[in-house]
């Protein structure tokens, strides 16, 4: 019974505080988004000449994100019935933009105009114990020009 | 346009994801350079990041030691490439693999050139 009840407010605590984390996220996302709305990102540039450019840089944005108590037990219920797991959908989400904006933020700071050649990555750090938590790193990498 | 102070230090090593460096002609392709880092969490920063679990959001830990680990993968491939003489790598991969539980591999890689 003891047991069960401490199950009880961990999903709780990781309802309520999971969606004010994951609410105050997205709108910190959606200001920084539209502040670096000026800087093009593409991921074209490997093979295509970009005759215009005169200095570039690497630029790295990374970022480990992590899922809470109640998307994991969530996701667990999910993985009987399949379909759509639409709490991790918005967490890798998540990520994929923090990093993107880490890395323009960075190339806004150096003076870059555009970031070429982007690479979106995302790897699984399984945790220690392997209990169905998932955090991921996703990683964002181009080259910025000037 | 030509003076361009901070590049034309022979030091300076430049890096793209690009398959050329903007602005400047590849003289001498050096080959495949790489460099790699295996990090184990640790134990104060997986107590937090356990607590972290339940509430969810960034793990700031890890970020900053994986952002570490990476670089210090770029600093093993940067040395490799001045070894060859290079002063620039081009078409820059990262990847990340966890090896065993709590443990990751951060490996990067490119191409070695010389640049005029």
């Amino acid at each position: 019974m003891d047991a069960f009840g401490i199950f009880l407010i961990l999903l709780a605590i990781g309802f309520f505080a999971g969606s004010y984390v994951e609410k105050k996220h997205l709108e910190d996302l959606h200001d920084r988004e539209y502040r670096t709305r000026q800087l093009k990102v593409v991921n074209i540039g490997a093979k295509t000449r970009i005759p215009e450019a005169d200095r570039a840089k690497l630029f790295v944005g990374s970022v480990v994100v992590s899922s809470d108590y109640f998307k994991t037990f969530v996701a667990g219920w999910m993985n009987i019935f399949g379909g759509r797991i639409s709490v991790f959908e918005s967490l890798v989400d998540r990520g994929r933009r923090e990093a993107m904006l880490r890395m323009k933020e960075d190339a806004m700071k150096w003076g870059a105009r555009q970031i070429v050649n982007v690479r979106l990555e995302t790897a699984e750090l399984s945790g220690r114990n392997n209990s169905g938590v998932v955090s991921i790193e996703v990683i964002a990498y181009g080259t910025g020009v000037q | 346009m030509n003076d361009r102070p901070a590049l034309t230090r022979s030091n300076r090593m430049l890096l793209t994801t690009l398959e050329g460096v903007p602005g400047r002609k590849i003289v001498k392709h050096l080959g495949l350079v790489q460099g790699s880092t295996v990090r184990a969490k640790n134990i104060g920063r997986d107590i937090t990041a356990g607590l972290k679990n339940i509430v969810g959001g960034e793990l700031k830990g890890y970020t900053e030691l994986l952002q570490e680990a990476r670089q210090e993968a770029t600093q093993r491939m940067m040395q490799e490439a001045s070894k060859l003489g290079a002063n620039a790598v081009i078409n820059i991969r990262f990847a990340t693999s966890s090896l065993t539980q709590g443990a990751a591999e951060l490996f990067v890689y490119g191409t070695a050139v010389q640049i005029d």
